[in-house]
């Protein structure tokens, strides 16, 4: 069983649709007891990272996924969800994040070449640079469906792929049991099921 | 780098898509869930519903069907008609659409792009515009194309731009049906006055006018067309192939 962790920050129904779809049961809550129960919890999340962060601790869910990660439950952040995975981002001030991987949050506006647009939508490609269990069915070159505008700054050696937008985007990550794609598994067809198929076979 | 986007776009009444399909292998033609599911597996990028009467008794049996298409399908989906408040948005997000295309409902009032950007962000929500040249200008209709508001179309698209709008949808009513290509001289103009991702629409009639526009026009993100990918005069995977032998970058 997947919990889908519900802190009032996007819509989850792409997502628990598409776990249905491969037949894995998942569960969106917010509840502390049955995240920690959860064989396996996702990190969802749209929007601003300082309202998300603010959110987690609020509600205590930042400690509970902090349990988690070290009860080794495997923990997958996507999209902002896994911005938040970082210690600190730089949209709209400076915020503190989850800090479960080092790294942090800078935006695209002024990384970039100007002629490409902001935010970074659409299909892009996977290069893949390191081997891990989430991407073992991946291959370079497969589309996944990118929406974000800030992107993360990390060791190489937590990078398992990149994209290419006018210099090399972290596109997926991972440490130990915890992963995060930048992009959205749930809308990136039958590439992005099968990460999510992956990711719902791992255990603690 | 990102690829260029072709979308099917569905045009759904009272649960069922218009324009009768005609398609190999499909019984049931007219259901948008198949239609979903097959436009989906055949490679569209993205897929764009339309409810095109919009009245409040056809709502419910609308938002049932496009729940069904949004289980079902795991690429990114558009949805629009009648959509006026935010708590339209509210609906049609919570049923499963990614974004949120706007038309007349901006048009009456353009605060909604403001404030339904705010809520759900800009990436959440699509300008649509119907454009008709009038009079030597680019003119903006309403109530599906019948209305002449009499605004100049750039400069609106530019304004709603500013309010939040994180994408634009350009149909040309004087292209549209005629299948002799995408209105490249507007949707030109459009490219150049905004820098958020347009969508062409209006005017496919082959193969060859998509890779006229993607050609002629770099800055266009998406092509999209209704019924020559209905009635199956131009399949996706065919399309796609042709558009990568002339070195437009697609997903495959």
């Amino acid at each position: 069983m997947t919990a889908i962790i519900d802190y009032g920050v996007g819509n989850l129904f792409s997502l628990q649709s598409s776990l249905a779809a491969i037949g894995e049961t998942a569960i969106i809550t917010g509840d502390p007891e049955k995240i920690l129960k959860a064989n396996r919890v996702i990190l969802p999340g749209v929007g601003a990272f300082g309202d998300a962060a603010k959110k987690l601790s609020d509600s205590g869910l930042d400690s509970v996924i902090k349990k988690c990660v070290e009860n080794k439950t495997p923990l997958l952040g996507i999209c902002l969800g896994m911005q938040l995975l970082f210690d600190e981002s730089y949209e709209y001030g400076r915020h503190r994040g989850l800090g479960l991987i080092p790294g942090k949050v800078v935006a695209m506006e002024g990384s970039i070449p100007k002629n490409l647009k902001i935010p970074h939508i659409g299909w892009n490609y996977l290069k893949i640079k390191n081997e891990t269990p989430l991407l073992s069915e991946i291959k370079n070159g497969d589309f996944v469906y990118f929406v974000h505008s800030y992107y993360v700054v990390c060791d190489e050696t937590n990078i398992a792929a990149t994209t290419d937008y006018g210099l090399e985007i972290t596109a997926t990550v991972f440490k130990d049991n915890v992963f995060g794609c930048q992009f959205h598994p749930e809308k990136s067809g039958d590439v992005g099921l099968k990460i999510l198929r992956k990711f719902c076979s791992l255990e603690r | 780098m990102i690829t260029k986007r072709i979308i099917p776009c569905l045009d759904v009444k009272d649960g069922r898509v218009v324009k009768g399909v005609n398609f190999l292998g499909l019984n049931d033609v007219s259901s948008p869930v198949k239609l979903g599911k097959y436009y989906s597996d055949s490679g569209a990028d993205e897929l764009v519903f339309y409810d095109i009467t919009a009245s409040s008794d056809g709502r419910k049996l609308f938002t049932d069907i496009l729940t069904k298409v949004a289980e079902t399908i795991f690429i990114p989906l558009t949805v629009g008609g009648g959509i006026r408040t935010t708590e339209d948005f509210d609906r049609v997000l919570k049923c499963g659409a990614d974004k949120v295309s706007v038309n007349s409902g901006a048009i009456e009032n353009p605060e909604l792009i403001k404030r339904a950007a705010e809520k759900y962000g800009n990436q959440c929500v699509v300008i649509s515009a119907d454009v008709k040249r009038i009079e030597g200008e680019y003119r903006i209709f309403s109530k599906g194309g019948r209305h002449d508001t009499g605004m100049e179309a750039i400069s609106w698209i530019k304004h709603c731009v500013e309010l939040g709008a994180g994408e634009v949808v350009v149909n040309s009513i004087d292209t549209d049906g005629v299948k002799k290509g995408f209105d490249l001289p507007l949707l030109k103009e459009v490219c150049s006055a905004v820098s958020v991702p347009v969508i062409a629409s209006g005017g496919a009639g082959c193969k060859e006018d998509f890779v006229a526009l993607f050609k002629e026009i770099p800055d266009i993100d998406a092509g999209l067309a209704a019924s020559i990918f209905h009635f199956n005069e131009v399949s996706i995977p065919d399309l796609k192939q042709l558009l990568a032998k002339n070195n437009i970058n697609v997903r495959l």
